[in-house]
């Protein structure tokens, strides 16, 4: 990388830079068990993941951080509310919350959509008060609607009058708590090892048969064997599967999901309608001026990414806690932490990746797990690091808004001149 | 018989009651280049938007006359109808996407796909693209358009030349292309790079397709086209074949006004002085579409000087740039005090003025008072109309406004009225009030007549004939109407890519104005040596 390329680099990354920077120290300074640490950060990682990936889409398709995917957790909270209140139970509860979620998903990303559309250039704050709106026709639904004119069974609603818990249970009985994550849990060890091994595996067949240039075969080795190596020292390993401790085991089913969604994002972008995503994304008018419909190609953006965060919720909401759903607030904060956690990962109003949305989700969550004890160690009071927490998310979102109006006015205008070097010329 | 690939017989468009274009034809065979001459609004446009269904035709009712192509009259209902048909276009603003590679900006919303068992089951969008094809196309493409450059390159770095081809070849791998319209091609490109463009359109003409020509560089019409059609103000003024015409013969014709004076105002009395009230020196401008690119100009005290040219030459951006609007470089001295540039503020406390070619947007505030308009600029800059306690001194700009009333003839019923609510023509009376309530000694007044009725320029002009002559106020005047040009100043600059080319008197012929606005004389050798570093 030359020099230019590199000043770029960090241009770009440095809020990712600056993170890493402070999980570190937070991780150093809360003087946490680092088994504890490791297992919090793989389970949030594994519970959020899903989420965050599904804003890049509206992201590439130039519709910035969509916020309003806390809309899509409200379908999923929907679908979740009447899987309980009809005792579905299990995986096929689960899949039944599923099912239920996408129609609404559809449906919901339809309009904000086209609510969107009416507001071009200002969809990161229009998805962000699209979703606040949205939380007040929740609150009537689960209020009002829900008991009176859709009936509910008991389980789930207010004893005596209309509307439901406000807290309702994924736990015992309910069986959702988990029912994703536990169908098949192994240790971590043993994951990273076959997915380790696996990669090696499937780059030299690659290789062999001559589908992959040398130098995507390298990077594979090099990275498979650090994926092997680096856990077959003892320090390493122990922290996951100590003596002193419990193993850590992780959820496959959960991860495969992930890893599918992941495909999904890349996959799409090789076809035609990723094709359009990037061309509306990069700009409307040659999109237009190329036969796309860009409204429609907007709307599609909207609708995928809202159905995914529905399904996002739904693996969010089997993992969280101790399996308690908080009917009213589960939602509320699902916008505002995924995109502060993509844009941590150095993905833009208008750039993002896979890489990008799970760097983001880790580091994020590193802080969030450690802010409150690195506090109270540093100044004595845990709620230093409360406030901390939603110091980060506001700011990061802000800077990254701040940046990308900065960028964009940076930006040669169409039909223009480039006087800057003649300025620097008189000046000197 | 002769075989026409488009014939447009009789075109006629009216926007409301304005006829912009009247009878117009236009027949051009395959394999022929066409250019197509005319000033700003001689009609070339309205012509290109029926040829491509654009929505502001059908939009505004439709055009009178018959389209056809291959001898079989069509209706184009809209862009991708007429992309359908073969008809395409090579934009003059580049319709391209940096962050695409060349192969994928080829073959935008055309890209070859391969099915798979996912797009059978959720349709044709979701079909993979298949990049081999695509850059195989696109490489035989740009090898049609002589450019040996790496077909998987980004479009975003690379040189605008580069870009202007890299349309070109985009438009020539559209399957069916029979047509192509050419939108000012060479007007980003240095001399050996427009040498280049021509010679692809001909190679491109001998393959069978048909070009139409727009352009204003008369040299390269008479080196490319094989015939010209002229359009002036909506009407066809004649098509005849480059071999038996002239560079001079097209620049009167583009032009060809005589001396059908529009307007008529007095003439100046004696001579204008010698001395000079403000030198221009290398300046440029960066007013995206209308850039300049190192004026030079005098302007003496007293006279009342035109500045002209086509659309997109840079002439508003004079006015512009001199009063901070728009992002500048360069010396500009007035009275020798030399003027600070990139702020309207110094610009204005320096004794300059001017009334904007952007009525509605720059010149006025539509929903504030007549009144208030008119002295808002010197209660900002002057500190005038305001009391001690650096209120608004309500009676004084009464007072004013009425005075200013009554010497421009502003029609209102009364001062307090919104802006908004006058006509463009009263409206732009206030605007010059407002200038002159700064108490000027220059004033700059760009585009003064746009969008008024002729009654009301005719006041206008008169207006600023009487400071001139009255107050002696030196005044620049930017118009697009030559006319009225001609008929106002005492001197005519005609603004060609970003300079001037020449400085001509109002009773200079058309040839020259003509020869002029096509930055024919010896600009361009000069532009091309600098053009590859300002974009």
């Amino acid at each position: 990388m030359n020099k230019k390329g590199f000043v770029e680099h960090l241009k770009t990354y440095a809020v990712t830079y600056l993170f890493i920077a402070i999980s570190v120290f937070f991780i150093i300074v809360s003087n946490l068990d680092t088994t504890y640490v490791a297992s919090q950060l793989l389970l949030r990682l594994n519970r959020n993941a899903f989420i965050v990936l599904a804003l890049i889409i509206p992201i590439i398709a130039g519709m910035g951080i969509n916020f309003a995917i806390t809309i899509g957790a409200m379908a999923a909270q929907i679908g979740l509310l009447l899987t309980i209140s009809w005792g579905i139970k299990g995986i096929l509860g689960i899949l039944l919350a599923g099912l239920i979620t996408l129609p609404l998903a559809l449906v919901f990303g339809f309009l904000i959509g086209r609510l969107l559309n009416m507001m071009k250039g200002q969809e990161t704050i229009g998805s962000l008060i699209l979703g606040y709106f949205a939380n007040g026709a929740y609150q009537l639904l689960f209020l009002f609607i829900f008991g009176s004119l859709i009936p509910l069974s008991d389980r789930v609603r207010i004893v005596g009058a209309t509307g439901v818990q406000n807290t309702l249970n994924l736990t015992g009985d309910v069986g959702l708590y988990k029912a994703i994550d536990g169908i098949w849990q192994i240790p971590f060890l043993t994951f990273i090892r076959v997915i380790g091994g696996a990669l090696l595996l499937v780059s030299i067949l690659l290789f062999a048969m001559k589908k992959m240039k040398l130098k995507s075969f390298l990077t594979c080795l090099v990275f498979s064997g650090i994926l092997i190596g680096l856990f077959l020292i003892p320090k390493v390993a122990g922290i996951f599967d100590g003596s002193r401790s419990r193993v850590i085991r992780v959820p496959v089913v959960t991860w495969v999901l992930i890893g599918i969604l992941c495909l999904f994002n890349t996959l799409i972008m090789r076809t035609k309608l990723g094709q359009k995503f990037r061309a509306v994304g990069q700009s409307q008018e040659v999109a237009n001026a190329a036969g796309i419909d860009v409204n429609r190609t907007r709307i599609i953006a909207i609708m995928i990414s809202t159905v995914l965060a529905g399904w996002g919720q739904i693996i969010f909401m089997q993992s969280d806690g101790i399996g308690t759903f908080q009917t009213y607030a589960a939602h509320e904060q699902v916008g505002l932490y995924a995109g502060a956690a993509i844009l941590v990962g150095g993905a833009s109003i208008d750039r993002a990746t896979n890489l990008q949305a799970l760097v983001g989700t880790f580091l994020f969550h590193s802080l969030f797990i450690t802010a409150q004890s690195a506090a109270s160690n540093l100044f004595g009071d845990s709620a230093v690091g409360e406030y901390f927490r939603a110091f980060l998310s506001y700011g990061v979102i802000a800077l990254a808004l701040v940046i990308y109006a900065w960028r964009g006015k940076a930006a040669l205008k169409h039909g223009g001149v480039d006087l800057s070097e003649r300025k620097a010329k008189q000046a000197a | 018989m002769e075989d026409f690939i488009l014939e447009m017989n009789h075109i006629t468009k009216q926007y409301g009651s304005n006829t912009v274009l009247k009878d117009v034809s236009l027949k051009i065979r395959p394999g022929e280049i066409h250019a197509l001459l005319g000033e700003n609004g001689a009609g070339k446009s309205t012509l290109m938007n029926i040829l491509f269904g654009m929505p502001v035709i059908h939009s505004t009712g439709g055009f009178k006359g018959e389209v056809s192509l291959k001898g079989a009259p069509v209706k184009i209902e809209s862009p991708m109808d007429a992309m359908e048909k073969g008809i395409g276009m090579v934009h003059q603003e580049f319709m391209l996407i940096p962050g695409f590679t060349i192969t994928d900006n080829i073959k935008l919303n055309r890209e070859i796909t391969k099915p798979w068992p996912v797009s059978r089951l959720l349709g044709k969008d979701l079909e993979l693209l298949d990049g081999e094809a695509m850059a195989k196309d696109a490489r035989k493409a740009l090898d049609d358009v002589g450019m040996n450059i790496d077909e998987y390159a980004p479009v975003a770095g690379l040189p605008i030349g580069h870009m202007q081809f890299i349309e070109i070849a985009r438009e020539i791998d559209k399957q069916g292309m029979q047509l192509l319209v050419f939108d000012e091609p060479t007007a980003v490109l240095t001399e050996s790079e427009a040498q280049q463009l021509l010679k692809v359109m001909k190679q491109i003409a001998a393959r069978g397709i048909a070009i139409i020509f727009i352009t204003h560089r008369l040299e390269e019409v008479m080196d490319a086209a094989d015939n010209i059609t002229i359009l002036r103000d909506g009407q066809l003024v004649k098509t005849l074949k480059s071999s038996d015409t002239s560079t001079d013969e097209l620049a009167a014709l583009m032009i060809g006004r005589g001396d059908e004076s529009v307007i008529q105002v007095d003439k100046r009395e004696g001579e204008v002085s010698e001395k000079i009230a403000m030198t221009i020196r290398d300046l440029w401008v960066n007013m995206p579409g209308e850039v300049c690119r190192g004026v030079d100009l005098d302007v003496r005290e007293g006279e009342i000087l035109g500045i002209g040219g086509l659309a997109g030459q840079g002439k508003i951006g004079i006015p512009n740039g001199i009063m901070g609007l728009y992002e500048a470089v360069g010396d500009v001295e007035l009275y020798g005090e030399k003027i600070p540039l990139n702020s309207p503020k110094k610009s204005l406390s320096a004794g300059m003025a001017m009334v904007s070619e952007d009525r509605r947007g720059v010149g006025l505030l539509l929903d504030h008072s007549i009144e208030d308009n008119i002295v808002f600029s010197a209660m900002q800059i002057h500190k005038d109309f305001l009391t001690k306690l650096h209120q608004k001194d309500t009676k004084r700009i009464r007072s004013y406004a009425q005075e200013m009333k009554e010497e421009l003839d502003i029609r209102c019923t009364s001062t307090a009225q919104s802006a908004g609510t006058l006509s463009g023509g009263n409206q732009q009376k206030v605007c010059v009030a407002r200038a002159l309530a700064l108490n000027p000694r220059f004033l700059f007044v760009a585009e003064p007549t746009r969008g008024i009725d002729i009654g009301a320029k005719q006041l206008v002009l008169e207006t600023l004939v009487k400071l001139n002559r009255e107050r002696n106020m030196t005044i620049v005047m930017v118009s697009s109407e030559l006319q009225e040009l001609r008929s106002v100043c005492d001197r005519i600059a005609i603004i060609a890519e970003g300079k001037v080319a020449e400085i001509l008197k109002p009773d200079s012929s058309d040839t020259e104005f003509g020869l002029a606005m096509s930055g024919f004389k010896g600009v361009r050798k000069k532009e091309s040596e600098e053009v590859g570093t300002d974009e």
